[in-house]
């Protein structure tokens, strides 16, 4: 089973964006892909991206599959401040470090299932029941730090943003990890076909016995989780929680990176990897676009022109052009009609 | 076997050598068509013969490779459906392609809406809608939105805009593919009354009786290629469906024979007491034993669809209660029905049958992966198995199990469908109109299966407009009306005569049109 959407072809855009991406930052910046090691953790500009697009890869992940099932998840940045904030605010109180992985962890998860039980079970459409979260989740995360910016010393949950593991940064180790396991689960499962399905028809799916209550809420709950292990990861990073700024804006970045990955809005097909590559081309355009010394007005405008390049090499229209493997005709008329029988002539 | 009957002046229509391929499929091949004025022309052939391939070129959806197309002898070649309008060739798909949130004014005029000092005219766009109208015999609240009317309505007022765009060719694309028996003579009636005014209609349909009750010719398509044009009233309709299946056929449709003692003295597999839901059906009783076909005959809107919906949990009845091996269960959705070992292939295909994206092979396993849970997935090369065995089975037309389902026809849809339920071994499997807007070759071959099916044990409950076939193969008919169940017939008792009179009994007005349903 692959990972990412079927056929070749398709996978193109994306990796061809990054590469391009990578090396326009290259010719900008002879050192971008210059290694090295120092003090046990690897260093230099390529492992900036990787290390910056951690949360929005990781968002990226869980926002994959809500969009698979046709849906979208507005409430992941506030649920990045929500783990952010509870996670910071518990070091400060002196909590052990599984306690407040846990706890932060959990926060994510149940934010999950509150948005998944508005979408599958009352039936509300996903932009709206995730804005309510995206609203609230930020005044929750508020009370959680009682309106102050919390920071912490303790240096395990620290480890979590800045340190690292074999070399590799801890927020890469993550994110590595995190989708993994994603992956296993809904590919070595029925549950990736199950997305798609719902995503695609959930009237012909629930008709076919699929749990499409279920598998709606596990989606959301997902992605809550992803949600909070990249809140952890900021909070660790910044050794302090900022219930207003943090994760602010990154819903839309983790949508894109998803839509940049291929993953259609209408749902359906998903690829977990694809969507990583997402997260990565805008991380290596933010990257490159502050090694070049541009004017910041330039950056959202090139960073904007870019994605649109992406984009339109995805466009229905557009891949008209291009050579297709497929036919979008009916099959009947490539064989010849089979023998018919006496059974349904009509006299 | 090219009848191109030479016209006594230059035809309204007249297509030469039309070819058209698709990355290497020949699509069309070489095909004549001849529409006269005032003339109602069937354009026939099973799926996948070249029906839509060439109305589409003919309204410049696709631009033909060869071939001449003129009308009323000068030479055309649309290049959208726009032009083909302002050509004078008006479109009426099977789904009405207007907008049901405008009014039926707005829709008549859509594009062209009459203006007055820059704003639209909404006074005189009401007069002439109604104008426009009233030629058909439609007397509708033209303020009203689209949507609030019946299909067969709606299909009248594309047909009204069509012909008001100064169509002198109007192509009906199975039009009466939703439509009741009481619709369908409405819309022959306007078809009849725009014939008279010297349009020249081509008609779609999958339906021979209504190819017979109003078209002047037929032309036959096969694989692309042109296998005659005939004059319907010199085509026996045996050699009709040859033509279109391009081999001869044996006449008769063989009865079953279950020997009913057998069958009734089984216990039944599923029973249902006083099950129904308000403003959906009335409450029934309904038995079903193991390998036995039962049929649910009735108008359109009889209440046939609503009940096996309730069979099947997709709606949760509200009183009565369900036994299935003699045990009370409980059907409070799909999934419940899935687990008792039910199937069913609803009505609407496209909307609640198919998932139109994923292969068929995924389409395939569905049902049983969902049976299965989650986290039993079933092993790819299992999944290739069951996928390749239906597709042989069935003879599904695909050239590999990894094609979209949606870009399959609708005859082989049908079929993947079906293999999703066999796949999961039903033991009672349930047909909401199997045969629907299907080609005559598909039809015959899911009929035969239907008979195999019941004969392996399986119970089979089916609904159907089609009371030949439903005669064909059930044991036993139940004949609803008014969404009530109000007669049961059993083994001899079953013939196309007594359905229809079922239906019609107490309510003399509905049976003419009864009678009139697709014998």
């Amino acid at each position: 089973m692959t990972l990412s959407a079927p056929g070749p072809a398709r996978n193109l855009p994306q990796y061809g964006a990054l590469i391009a991406v990578l090396l326009a930052n290259w010719l900008l910046f002879p050192d971008f892909f210059a290694i090295r090691l120092q003090d046990g953790r690897l260093f230099g500009s390529l492992i900036d991206v990787l290390n910056r697009g951690a949360p929005v890869a990781l968002l990226a992940v869980g926002m994959t599959m809500v969009i698979a099932t046709r849906g979208v998840d507005l409430s992941v940045g506030a649920v990045m401040a929500i783990s952010g904030a509870i996670a910071a605010t518990m070091t400060g109180a002196g909590w052990s470090l599984p306690a407040v992985l846990a706890a932060s962890l959990a926060a994510g998860l149940l934010c999950g299932l509150w948005n998944g039980v508005l979408v599958a079970v009352l039936r509300i459409q996903p932009i709206i029941a995730t804005l309510i979260l995206m609203v609230a989740g930020r005044g929750i995360a508020q009370l959680v730090t009682e309106g102050q910016i919390v920071t912490f010393t303790s240096p395990a949950l620290a480890f979590i943003g800045s340190g690292s593991f074999l070399t590799v940064p801890m927020p890469v180790v993550l994110t590595i990890v995190v989708l993994a396991v994603t992956a296993l689960l809904v590919r070595a499962t029925a549950l990736g076909l199950m997305i798609e399905a719902v995503g695609v028809n959930r009237l012909s799916s629930a008709g076919a016995g699929v749990n499409t209550p279920v598998v709606l809420v596990a989606v959301y709950v997902w992605c809550g989780l992803c949600a909070a292990v990249a809140g952890l990861i900021v909070t660790a990073d910044i050794r302090g929680a900022d219930a207003n700024n943090a994760g602010l804006w990154l819903e839309l970045d983790a949508i894109l990176a998803v839509v940049v990955g291929g993953t259609s809005l209408l749902g359906g097909r998903f690829g977990l990897v694809l969507s990583v590559v997402g997260a990565l081309i805008i991380q290596a355009m933010n990257t490159g676009i502050l090694l070049s010394g541009f004017k910041p007005e330039f950056n959202l405008i090139v960073k904007a022109g870019v994605l649109l390049v992406v984009l339109l090499l995805q466009s229905p229209t557009l891949t008209l052009f291009l050579p297709r493997p497929k036919g979008a005709r009916p099959i009947g008329t490539v064989k010849p009609p089979v023998a018919p029988t006496s059974g349904g002539a009509k006299p | 076997m090219t009848a191109s009957t030479a016209p006594p002046s230059a035809p309204l229509l007249a297509i030469r050598g039309l070819s058209k391929a698709f990355l290497g499929v020949q699509a069309l091949d070489g095909v004549d068509f001849t529409l006269r004025h005032g003339e109602i022309h069937a354009l026939l052939g099973e799926n996948g013969a070249g029906k839509s391939t060439l109305i589409k070129t003919l309204t410049g959806v696709y631009q033909r490779d060869n071939g001449t197309v003129a009308l009323e002898g000068r030479e055309i070649a649309p290049r959208g459906v726009e032009e083909a309008q302002r050509l004078h060739i008006g479109t009426v798909y099977q789904e009405v392609n207007l907008l049901p949130n405008l009014s039926v004014a707005e829709n008549l005029f859509l594009g062209r809406q009459p203006m007055r000092w820059g704003l639209v005219d909404r006074g005189a766009m009401r007069r002439r809608a109604r104008a426009v109208l009233q030629p058909y015999g439609l007397s509708v609240d033209v303020t009203a939105p689209l949507g609030r009317f019946s299909v067969a309505t709606q299909q009248i007022i594309a047909i009204a805009r069509a012909v008001d765009m100064s169509a002198k060719v109007l192509i009906l694309d199975e039009p009466t593919a939703s439509l009741d028996a009481q619709e369908v003579a409405v819309l022959f009636k306007v078809m009849r009354t725009l014939r008279s005014r010297g349009i020249g209609i081509v008609f779609v349909t999958h339906f021979l009786d209504q190819v017979y009750e109003v078209c002047d010719s037929i032309t036959v398509l096969r694989n692309g290629r042109l296998v005659g044009e005939r004059r319907t009233a010199d085509l026996p309709r045996l050699d009709l469906v040859a033509m279109m299946l391009g081999r001869e056929l044996e006449a008769a449709a063989h009865r079953i024979d279950l020997g009913p003692a057998e069958v009734d003295s089984r216990p039944p597999l599923a029973s249902f007491k006083g099950f129904g839901k308000a403003r959906s059906v009335e409450p029934f009783d309904l038995d079903i034993r193991p390998g036995e076909v039962v049929a649910l005959a009735g108008l359109l809107g009889s209440g046939r669809t609503e009940t096996v919906r309730l069979v099947f949990g997709m709606d949760r009845a509200d009183r009565g209660e369900a036994t299935v091996d003699g045990r009370a269960v409980r059907l409070k959705g799909p999934r419940d029905a899935v687990r008792l070992g039910f199937g069913f292939c609803p009505e609407d295909r496209k909307k609640e049958g198919i998932v139109g994206e994923l292969s068929v092979r995924e389409n395939i396993i569905l049902a049983l992966q969902a049976r299965q849970g989650w986290l039993k997935p079933i092993p790819r090369r299992r999944q290739e198995e069951i996928a390749d065995r239906f597709i042989r089975l069935l003879d599904i037309r695909t050239p590999d199990a990894e094609r979209p389902i949606q870009l399959l026809s609708g005859g082989n849809q049908q079929k993947a469908l079906l293999a999703r339920w066999l796949a999961t071994e039903p033991r009672l499997l349930i047909l909401d109109e199997p045969t629907r807007g299907i080609d005559v070759g598909a039809h015959a071959e899911i009929i035969r299966l239907i008979e195999r099916l019941c004969a392996d044990g399986m119970a089979l409950l089916v609904v159907s407009s089609e009371l030949e076939e439903i005669v064909a193969y059930s044991r036993r008919v139940v004949v609803l009306r008014d969404r009530r169940h109000v007669a049961e017939l059993r083994g001899g008792e079953v013939s196309v005569e007594r359905i229809v009179a079922a239906i019609a009994s107490e309510t003399p007005n509905v049976a003419g049109s009864g009678a009139e349903v697709r014998q």
